[in-house]
């Protein structure tokens, strides 16, 4: 009796979540955690004459935000990467959000066709579609005049991605072709959790099918447009693969496609003649973790914590 | 059982994370008298396997050489591993300016400055391996690019023109071609950038900054970028907007390289490294001409730049025959045979050569009418921040996209050197 009790009261170590824990910790300190404070660690060095590197303290994030020569490019990359954002925000998603309400809806037929081809390019690599649209693009092999004389417009033709003030907007649009089935899929997905009933009744009650759509879908997919928001926030502000596929590093013309992915590839690794820069590199990726980190938290506390969760 | 089971799996698990490096066998089996070089050229093996040591072997035949390269983007970080390891070869392939002067301030270069047969390179070929005093030198060179324009001498023949020898010529023949209309003249392209910077301004430049001159000038401080020669190079380089294909903005290196190849161009502006290319690819008949110099100009130069070299491990076990394989690639003899087997590389040498392909032989005449230098960039003037390469393809490639003029152009370049560089302060 007495032996009984005493073991009810000591509760042996649950081992075995250490056990189911660990492969997940594992992996993702060695790899994730450990490299994220490392590269954090070296921003803080800089070397010195004799190429050793020495601690500095913040001197290189004063430097990236101060110096004349810095300066400039980190807030070129900013407000690019802003507007590299902002055309995913405003295109890719409510494409996304539309291609989705067109696919849950009964009346088409072909579904899961359209639902395929338009996910396909998601899964290509970006290496491909990166030449693929360059080509198309080309004034030389391109067909992008011979598709705008098809309307009467070869006149409005250009170089698009040579030109500074095309060459942004146009990387974009390639990205968001690319992506647009993410968000598309994610939001089928959500669509299609909605149950009948709750459509049914509003038509009963006389909606519209805008009303149907704008007033009981959309707020019932509503965290689901959070997340979407976040994951592009946090794919844009990492973004570097197309870029560099297209532009190549110098992310021309006048660092007008210059995104900080490629800002920090640069600086990091060097280009031509110019040697890399691993400490100064290293800052720049500190600056992109902070952006990223504060997107995120602003996300997690001003909208998802407001998010209400409706038992269907 | 069940546990010991489980053990071994988790052994062979950590055993097999056990970095590859630590496995794999080091050749340290080197018997005396032999040598092993270290090269990037990984396309060259042949050449030295089958020509170049055979050659060598004729003279020194109890001399073994082994040519052992990695791929071109493998090989600084390969060797510095090896260097530091003490496992490199005996000869190390030099890479231009920077990258070896590195090396050899960290002692893995010996000095060659007694290697006979030295005398046998001109200051400027020797400019790429020599420390910043000119008091060391630790590789000898190989070969140098020529800078020039390579033509499609078909369609000059049926549109009756002829190479221009001054700058208005040049200008007028470009103007014939666009008024034609069959050709693009200049089968260029800015998006790459580096296109406007090395084919463009570094291959016409050095006639207007008088080459050595102007280019020692400006690592002396007694030359700018926005003034004299380098400021007409800019206008220059700026007067070939006009003849530039159509949505030359987007058009990348391979476009103005395929753009020439099909026939569609009649000049491609580039230099000898593409007679290798094109050779093999074109069906119409290439000629070159040197870039043409302003019609008061008394001498004409040519940008020949400097690419690789050789020089000799200072931990070598058999510095004896290293030195010996060195002396012999001051010869006429290795000039000849290298020079030969790849077209559009020239050996720096002083020797009289003769080449077997009439392209590379042009290019390589031009030595004796013109004065030799090298990119202006490149020795010293590329360590600091702004890069001053870096600077002068951006600026370039806007130049001829028409957003800065050729002053302003000259100006940015300048300001950057400025920033950091001394003598320019």
């Amino acid at each position: 009796m007495n032996l009984a009790a005493k073991r009810s009261n000591r509760k042996p170590f649950p081992v075995h979540i250490l056990v189911f824990l660990a492969p997940a910790v594992i992996i993702y300190t060695a790899f994730m955690i450990y490299p994220l404070i490392d590269s954090l660690r070296l921003s803080l060095y800089a070397p010195n004459e004799n190429r050793e590197e020495v601690f500095v303290g913040l001197d290189n994030y004063q430097r990236l935000l101060t110096d004349d020569l810095w300066q400039p490019r980190l807030e070129g990359a900013i407000v690019n990467n802003i507007k590299f954002f902002a055309i995913h925000m405003l295109v890719q998603n409510p494409i996304g959000l539309l291609l989705a309400a067109l696919l849950s809806s009964q009346f088409i037929r072909g579904r899961s066709v359209y639902r395929t081809l338009i996910f396909t390019p998601t899964v290509l690599s970006v290496v491909l579609v990166g030449f693929i649209w360059r080509l198309i693009l080309s004034p030389l092999w391109g067909i992008s005049s011979d598709v705008l004389a098809v309307f009467g417009l070869e006149q409005y033709d250009k170089p698009w991605l040579g030109l500074e003030e095309t060459a942004l907007t146009t990387l974009s649009l390639i990205s968001v072709w690319q992506y647009v089935g993410i968000p598309m899929m994610l939001f089928l997905a959500a669509l299609i959790s909605i149950p009948d009933e709750l459509i049914e009744a509003a038509r009963v009650d006389g909606a519209t099918a805008w009303g149907v759509f704008w007033r009981i879908k959309f707020r019932l997919i509503l965290p689901t447009v959070g997340i979407v928001g976040v994951l592009t926030f946090v794919g844009n502000f990492n973004a570097f693969d197309l870029i560099y596929t297209i532009q190549k590093a110098t992310a021309g013309p006048n660092y007008s496609t210059d995104i900080l992915g490629t800002f920090f590839y640069r600086t990091f690794f060097g280009i031509q003649l110019q040697p890399g820069n691993p400490t100064m590199g290293a800052t720049i990726a500190g600056v992109m973790f902070l952006i990223i980190l504060t997107g995120v938290l602003l996300y997690m506390f001003g909208w998802q914590r407001r998010m209400l969760q409706i038992e269907l | 059982m069940k546990r010991l089971l489980a053990l071994l799996v988790v052994t062979a698990m950590v055993l097999a994370l056990v970095p590859a490096s630590i496995t794999r066998a080091q050749d340290g089996s080197d018997i005396e008298g032999s040598l092993v070089i270290e090269s990037w050229r990984n396309d060259d093996k042949t050449i030295w396997e089958d020509v170049l040591i055979p050659a060598f072997q004729q003279h020194y035949p109890n001399i073994d050489v082994a040519f052992s390269s990695y791929l071109p983007q493998d090989y600084n970080a390969a060797l510095n591993a090896k260097l530091e390891g003490g496992t490199a070869g005996d000869l190390i392939t030099c890479r231009p300016f920077d990258l070896s002067l590195a090396l050899f301030q960290q002692g893995y270069l010996a000095s060659l400055n007694d290697l006979p047969g030295m005398e046998n390179f001109s200051d400027v070929a020797k400019s790429a391996w020599v420390t910043d005093d000119g008091s060391d030198v630790f590789c000898v060179p190989m070969a140098s690019v020529i800078h020039g324009f390579i033509y499609n001498q078909t369609a000059f023949e049926e549109l009756g023109l002829e190479e221009p020898v001054t700058e208005e010529a040049f200008l007028e023949l470009l103007q014939a071609i666009r008024d034609d209309g069959t050709y693009e003249p200049l089968a260029m392209g800015t998006v790459d950038q580096w296109e406007a910077a090395t084919m463009g301004y570094q291959n016409i430049g050095p006639n207007y900054w008088k080459g050595e001159e102007g280019r020692l000038g400006l690592i002396d401080g007694s030359a700018k970028y926005n003034e004299g020669g380098f400021l007409e190079a800019f206008e220059a380089l700026g007067r070939w907007q006009p003849f530039l294909p159509n949505g030359y903005q987007a058009l990348t290196y391979p476009d103005s390289q395929n753009l020439f190849a099909l026939g569609m161009a009649a000049i491609f502006p580039s230099g000898s490294w593409e007679i290798s290319v094109f050779s093999p690819l074109v069906d119409f008949e290439m000629g070159a001409f040197p870039p043409p110099p302003p019609a008061d100009a008394e001498t004409c130069y040519i940008s020949d730049h400097t690419d690789i070299a050789m020089g000799i491990n200072a931990a070598t076990e058999n510095m004896e025959a290293a030195r010996l394989f060195m002396e012999w690639m001051t010869t006429q003899e290795f000039a000849e045979l290298y020079s030969n087997a790849l077209p559009g590389f020239f050996s720096l040498s002083n020797h009289e050569i003769t080449l077997d392909d009439p392209l590379a032989q042009e290019f390589l005449s031009w030595r004796g009418q013109c004065e030799s230098t090298i990119r202006s960039s490149y020795q010293i003037l590329s360590r600091g921040e702004p890069n001053n390469e870096s600077q002068l393809w951006e600026v370039t490639a806007r130049l001829l996209n028409g957003e800065l003029s050729a002053q302003e152009a000259a100006d940015i370049v300048q300001e950057g050197l400025e920033n950091w560089y001394e003598p320019q302060q």
